[in-house]
Parts: C-alpha cells; sequence; structure tokens
C-alpha cells in the first residue's frame, strides 16, 4: 500500500478528467485545499461540477478555476463573496444549484454513508423543495433530498498519518470530513503527515478508509476573509 | 423615535436564559452577544462548525482556521467544541439549538419568513438560514418595522420567496415585540416613544393589542 504523493499535480493528474463532479472541503476560504485547486488549474480540464459550499473569492479558492473557466456548475450554499461568480452567472455560462447548508452537508454525508436519500424539514413550502417529494411523516412535512457522491474529493487536513486517518483543526474541519467520505476517489493535502500508529486512534477523527490519496501540502497561504480583531 | 438596532439588540438578549445553545445571525443578531448577562452560562453556535464562539481575537491570536459563520476571525471559550458541518447541522436541525435570532426582509401573519431572495436581484444563497428556521426550538427575528418607504415589513403573507413555514414566533423590531399565534400577530410591547396603537397600526396584516401590553424594558 502506497497512498504518498509528491505533490498536488502527481496526486490528481491521472484521475482528472472533463465533466467531473469534485467535492471541495472548506467553509468560505477557511480549510480549502489549496494546493489541490492550484494543481486543478494546471490540468486544465473543462465542464467540471464543483460541490463546495462557497465559490471562493475572485483571486482565492474556486474563483481561481471560475477565472481560468473550468467551472459549468456549482452547487453551494452560499456564493455572495464573488464577482467573477454573478459575472459568469448572469451570462448564462455558468450553472448554479443552491442547497440549504445543511442538506448539502446531509447530503454528503449521505452520499458517503451509502444512503441514497433523506427527508428533511429545511426547506418544505420554498423553492428548495420545488420538484421534489414532499411527505408529511408523524404530522409534519418533510422534503426528499438526494445524497451526493464525487469523482473526487478534494480535502485539507492538519494531519494525516499514512494510511489516510486524518486529523482536522479548528473550524477548518467544517465540510472536509463529509466530502473525503463521499468521494470515489478522495485526495487529502495535509498540512503533517505522520507514521501509522503515530495518532491515537481516539484521537483520529475519520478513518484512512475514506482516503485514497495524501501528499503533504506546500506553501499554504490560508488566506484569512475578514480580519476582525479586539483591541 | 424608534429603537436603534443595539437597543433591539438588548432587548432580545432577555429571550437568552442560563444553559442555552444560541445561534446568532449576521446583523443585528450578532449584537445580542454584547447584552448577554456575564453571569449566565450560554454557549453561542457558529454553524461552520463550532459551539462556544467566543469575541474577536487580539492581533496575536489570529488563526485562519478559526472563523465565524460570517467568515470573520473568533476565538474559543472555554468548553467550546468543533464538528463537522453535518454534526452542525445535526445540533441545528435536530433541535439541540434553544434559540435562533435572525434577520429577516420579511415576516407574515402566519410565522412565516422570508430573508434569502429578492427575484431580479442576485442570488447569493441561503447559506444555513432554511435549516436554522426549520429546527431550532425557538426562532425570534430582529428586523425593522418598516422599509424605507414606510411599508410594514410585518405582511398578511410575504411576497417574497419564502425561508420557511409557520416558523416565527416572536419578532422584535425598532417599533415594539410582537408575537405571532393562530390569531396573527400580537403586539406584547412597545417602544418608550410610541403607543401600542401606532405599533398595530404600522403593522399590516391581521394584528391585535395584547391585555397586558407593555412598554419596552431595556
Amino acid at each position: 500500500m502506497n497512498k504518498i504523493f509528491e505533490n498536488a499535480f502527481e496526486a490528481l493528474k491521472d484521475i482528472n478528467k472533463d465533466g467531473q463532479q469534485i467535492l471541495a472541503g472548506g467553509f468560505g476560504l477557511c480549510g480549502i485545499p489549496e494546493n489541490c485547486i492550484a494543481a486543478l488549474r494546471e490540468l486544465g480540464k473543462k465542464n467540471l461540477t464543483f460541490v463546495s459550499n462557497n465559490a471562493g473569492v475572485d483571486d482565492f479558492g474556486l474563483g481561481l478555476l471560475l477565472q481560468s473557466k473550468q467551472i459549468k456548475k456549482m452547487m453551494s450554499s452560499y456564493v455572495g463573496e464573488n464577482a467573477t461568480f454573478e459575472k459568469q452567472l448572469l451570462a448564462g455560462e455558468l450553472e448554479v444549484e443552491l442547497i440549504p447548508q445543511g442538506t448539502l452537508a446531509e447530503r454528503i454525508r449521505a452520499g458517503g454513508a451509502g444512503i441514497p436519500a433523506f427527508f428533511t424539514p429545511t426547506g418544505v413550502g420554498t423553492e428548495v423543495a420545488k420538484g421534489k417529494e414532499v411527505r408529511n411523516i408523524d404530522g409534519r412535512d418533510y422534503v426528499l433530498e438526494k445524497a451526493i457522491t464525487g469523482d473526487i474529493a478534494i480535502v485539507r487536513a492538519a494531519k494525516a498519518d499514512k494510511f489516510g486517518n486524518l486529523v482536522f483543526r479548528k473550524t477548518a474541519r467544517n465540510f472536509n470530513p463529509l466530502c473525503a467520505m463521499a468521494g470515489k476517489i478522495t485526495v487529502v493535502e495535509a498540512e503533517e503527515i505522520v507514521e501509522i500508529g503515530e495518532i491515537d486512534p481516539d484521537d483520529v477523527q475519520l478513518s484512512g478508509a475514506f482516503v485514497q490519496r495524501i501528499f503533504k501540502a506546500q506553501n499554504l497561504e490560508k488566506r484569512i476573509e475578514f480580519r476582525t480583531i479586539s483591541q | 423615535m424608534p429603537l436603534t438596532r443595539d437597543q433591539i439588540a438588548k432587548r432580545i438578549s432577555q429571550e437568552v436564559e442560563d444553559g442555552f445553545v444560541v445561534n446568532l445571525g449576521i446583523g443585528i443578531p450578532t449584537l445580542v452577544a454584547n447584552y448577554i448577562p456575564e453571569n449566565m452560562f450560554v454557549m453561542l453556535q457558529s454553524e461552520n462548525g463550532l459551539l462556544g464562539m467566543g469575541p474577536f481575537p487580539t492581533e496575536d491570536k489570529v488563526d485562519a482556521d478559526l472563523i465565524n459563520a460570517g467568515k470573520q476571525t473568533i476565538t474559543a471559550v472555554d468548553g467550546s467544541a468543533f464538528f463537522d458541518s453535518a454534526t452542525s447541522f445535526a445540533m441545528i436541525r435536530g433541535g439541540h439549538v434553544d434559540l435562533t435570532v435572525l434577520g429577516a426582509m420579511q415576516v407574515d401573519q402566519s410565522g412565516n419568513i422570508a430573508n434569502w431572495m429578492i427575484p431580479g436581484k442576485m442570488v447569493k444563497g441561503m447559506g444555513g438560514a432554511m435549516d436554522l428556521v426549520a429546527g431550532a426550538k425557538k426562532v425570534v427575528v430582529a428586523m425593522q418595522h418598516v422599509d424605507k418607504h414606510g411599508n410594514s415589513k410585518l405582511l398578511e403573507k410575504c411576497d417574497l420567496p419564502f425561508t420557511g413555514l409557520g416558523c416565527i414566533q416572536k419578532v422584535v423590531t425598532d417599533y415594539g415585540v410582537l408575537e405571532i399565534d393562530e390569531e396573527g400577530f400580537c403586539v406584547k410591547e412597545y417602544a418608550p416613544d410610541l403607543s401600542p396603537e401606532e405599533v398595530a397600526k404600522a403593522t399590516a396584516g391581521k394584528v391585535r393589542i395584547a391585555e397586558d401590553c407593555k412598554v419596552m424594558e431595556f
């Protein structure tokens, strides 16, 4: 077994194809797989669908792949911080499916957990429920939402061992373990890679069973979207 | 004079009880945190994966891996926990959040809320709003009572796309505090410079004044 790759480009070059659906961890710019995004830009594949809570900002995160017009569709809960996104959407170059954040998280989780669909109270009676089955269960209405999986998942972790057991850091965890679970091939950029046995089993936040490829993240910028300070 | 944003926030802080798990939305709701009494143990939830949100960090404590749902750098208090987004929304949707405070463009007499899109304008997305209104035990809306043309934002029926149906029990505005039940809006409190009748008059839809209606206290 060897899951370790030299870098993002090496980990992605033989698996990234035109038209793929890619799951990307991160919330805003926090915990995003920066190296993977840069490598996908270098690989230049087109018509990609991205499942990601946000769409980055103009010059960082998934905004980089919008700039290079590699993204055909975004499945996200909030896309407000990105002018390139707005421009492409209004020009009809980009498709967007807006999904309530909890529904998005659960759809990805379900995808990784082998649950094809589930009923949720979120979005009943709203545009989100249009065209979907609504069922009354014990007196309350619920919308049927389908699972999401990805051809590839790209995620960032704070630490990985060589089997792919992962530890995340603070709120950089967010969608990362969920995306990792739901990717057919999951590529992890880890800030630190350690030997098998070095992570206490009680401290593993996502088992290596969900991880296929790992590389050590390099030169992470970890850009902050809104730097708010107390005096 | 209608109330200031801070006065609205201060009044809403009275809805918070010791031991509560609370999610505060962006805008006026965020200000509520400033008025929670220090002797109360309250955990603030940030839906990106933190229960136990603290104040903004000092310069030396800024951490790119620690942000709130508004993508601002924050801190985590003693006793806090980090979790993934599915767990975060299990907490929200599963009814483990005692109180959610959020802003709205419109609320109607049936407890419906619209706060995520205006047709014809760029749609940014609902984020976690639909989950929050569907799941919290108690949802309080903080909003301005009327729009810039003086039209009530409390309506018989929302004409903007819904965020959730029948999920709002209480609205705190710059005019007063209104509860929503089967009979429509009920004016429970009024701003010091207004009368209960003025609050009712400024409210569209079915509205009545509570028998025990009183002036707002801060």
